[in-house]
């Protein structure tokens, strides 16, 4: 039910009636994004902003920062592992060596 | 797809994981073994949904378990409110207008799709606007639309009642069934049989509300919430928030989907939402009963707009069919599996209960994707520090 997928505003339809044409996945669509503009931040100046889309309206603007901040934290997260890993695999080959050294 | 492929990255998924077990491992040695599994509740429906499509809970070790909670509005709405709906829609002169999702929910009579069937007009939108668009093609009909769902698809549903006043159209109403989900948070923690340990924040919810709404359960229930994005790395990264606090002892309101969650919410949105809709005293949830101030309803400024003021509406409250356990389910009570219909009597082609019909219902997202046998992977494995379950390693 709360559905929403990431698309990009590709151009502003009528700025009147807070239209815009947003392409989600290759597919084109008019989108109303009124909840999206204000005074500082007008249709026009939304074109080739990221926004999330649910049942026709564009309900927040996907902030792009945010996104590579989070991948960036989802990376250390995989970095602190891959070091264990290594560790691990380096216990691992001492051990074999220690076996191999025995007669 | 940009923004949502990053986000399912499986070499990331298996890292995070071997995060969670390392995290659950520290947990258990700090309090000297857990006496029962940490339960964190998934508010959500779109999140319950993620869970069983990508096996999350699979990938989890088995002292972490995902309690399902009440965020989906097809599912907690009572049956009374789907007769309401037929009834409605098979009045001559209505096109009744509905989101997909609603279509197969068994009412005590039929659902709207065999009312559709039976010759009502029922028509499926995307969007409530297309609704409108219905209501100024056909001016000689009565164009209700079906208003269902929490504070992500109110302001849509307010913005297009806004249009409707501005455009001067005679011919349009919402029959309005939005749910708040604050006062249902508030209803599940004062519950005292209360066991979760931490929440999965709702995230297109939170877009709209914000954040700091969520601090009482922090500050005053001293639970640990994160708010959760939808793709697997998502999830998966909230859960770990959610832990990392446990095993800190803190709680506090994260917010793990940035990109799209604003502290403050979406201002614009809220203000529709305040223009159009004021609370109503009381609301009926299926399974959890009624809940105070959890329902909204049109303001008398709009009442032209108001389907339950425009035409007759029964609003009788009705019990669930005797077999159905969907209640229990709801509150966490039994498992999907363990209900005497689930996959039986109950299946998403025949739904006896509302779990079975939305595809964010517990009970048809495990009916589709957790059906198979995962006691092999959900044992508990030994986590030495770098190593991952054999389960969650990369295939050589």
């Amino acid at each position: 039910m709360c559905l929403g997928i990431p698309g990009q505003i590709i151009a502003v339809h009528d700025s009147v009636n807070n239209l815009a044409l947003v392409e989600v996945s290759g597919v084109r669509r008019l989108i109303n994004i009124a909840f999206i503009v204000d005074e500082d931040l007008p249709p026009a100046a939304c074109v080739g902003a990221w926004v999330l889309v649910h049942v026709g309206f564009a309900m927040s603007r996907l902030d792009e920062a945010e996104a590579m901040h989070t991948l960036a934290l989802l990376r250390e997260l995989g970095e602190l592992d891959e070091v264990g890993e290594a560790d691990d695999l380096q216990i691992a080959i001492n051990a074999l060596s220690v076996r191999g050294s025995t007669p | 797809m940009k923004y949502v492929d990053e986000f399912r990255d499986p070499d990331r998924a298996r890292a995070l994981t071997l995060e969670i077990h390392r995290l659950v491992e520290r947990i258990d040695r700090t309090r000297g073994g857990l006496e029962r599994p940490l339960q964190i509740m998934e508010v959500c429906g779109g999140h319950t949904h993620a869970i069983f499509r990508y096996g999350i809970h699979q990938m989890l070790p088995p002292e972490v378990e995902f309690v399902h909670g009440p965020g989906c509005p097809v599912c907690v709405l009572p049956m009374g409110r789907v007769d309401d709906c037929v009834a409605l829609a098979e009045r001559p002169e209505v096109i009744f207008t509905t989101f997909g999702d609603a279509m197969r929910v068994p009412g005590s009579r039929m659902s709207l799709l065999k009312a559709k069937a039976d010759g009502a007009d029922v028509r499926l939108v995307y969007s409530p606007l297309d609704a409108l668009a219905i209501a100024r093609a056909n001016p000689h009909r009565e164009v209700i639309f079906f208003g269902l769902g929490f504070e992500t698809t109110m302001p849509s549903t307010a913005m297009t009642v806004l249009q409707a006043h501005a455009g001067r159209i005679k011919n349009f109403s919402l029959f309005c069934n939005h749910i708040t989900i604050i006062p249902t948070l508030k209803a599940i923690l004062d519950s005292p049989d209360l066991r979760l340990d931490g929440f999965l924040g709702p995230g297109h919810v939170s877009m709209v509300i914000g954040t700091r709404v969520y601090r009482f359960i922090a500050e005053q229930y001293r639970r640990p919430i994160t708010v959760a994005g939808f793709e697997p790395l998502d999830v998966l990264h909230s859960v770990f928030m959610v832990l990392r606090q446990i095993a800190e002892g803190r709680c506090e309101v994260e917010n793990q989907y940035a990109r799209i969650v604003p502290e403050d919410g979406n201002a614009q949105a809220l203000s529709a939402i305040q223009q159009v809709f004021e609370p109503r005293e009381f609301f009926e949830w299926r399974g959890l009963g009624s809940i105070e101030r959890s329902g909204v309803r049109i303001r008398d400024m709009f009442a032209a707009f108001d389907a339950e003021r425009k035409f007759p509406v029964a609003n009788v409250q009705l019990a669930d069919p005797q077999a159905c356990q969907c209640g229990e389910v709801l509150k966490g009570v039994i498992k999907p599996h363990q209900c005497k219909v689930f996959g039986t009597a109950c299946t998403p082609d025949r739904p006896l209960g509302a779990l079975m019909v939305s595809s964010e219902g517990a009970c048809a997202a495990h009916y589709r994707y957790a059906r198979i046998d995962t006691s092999a992977l959900t044992r508990r494995v030994a986590v030495h520090p770098g190593s991952a379950p054999a389960a969650l390693r990369a295939p050589a």
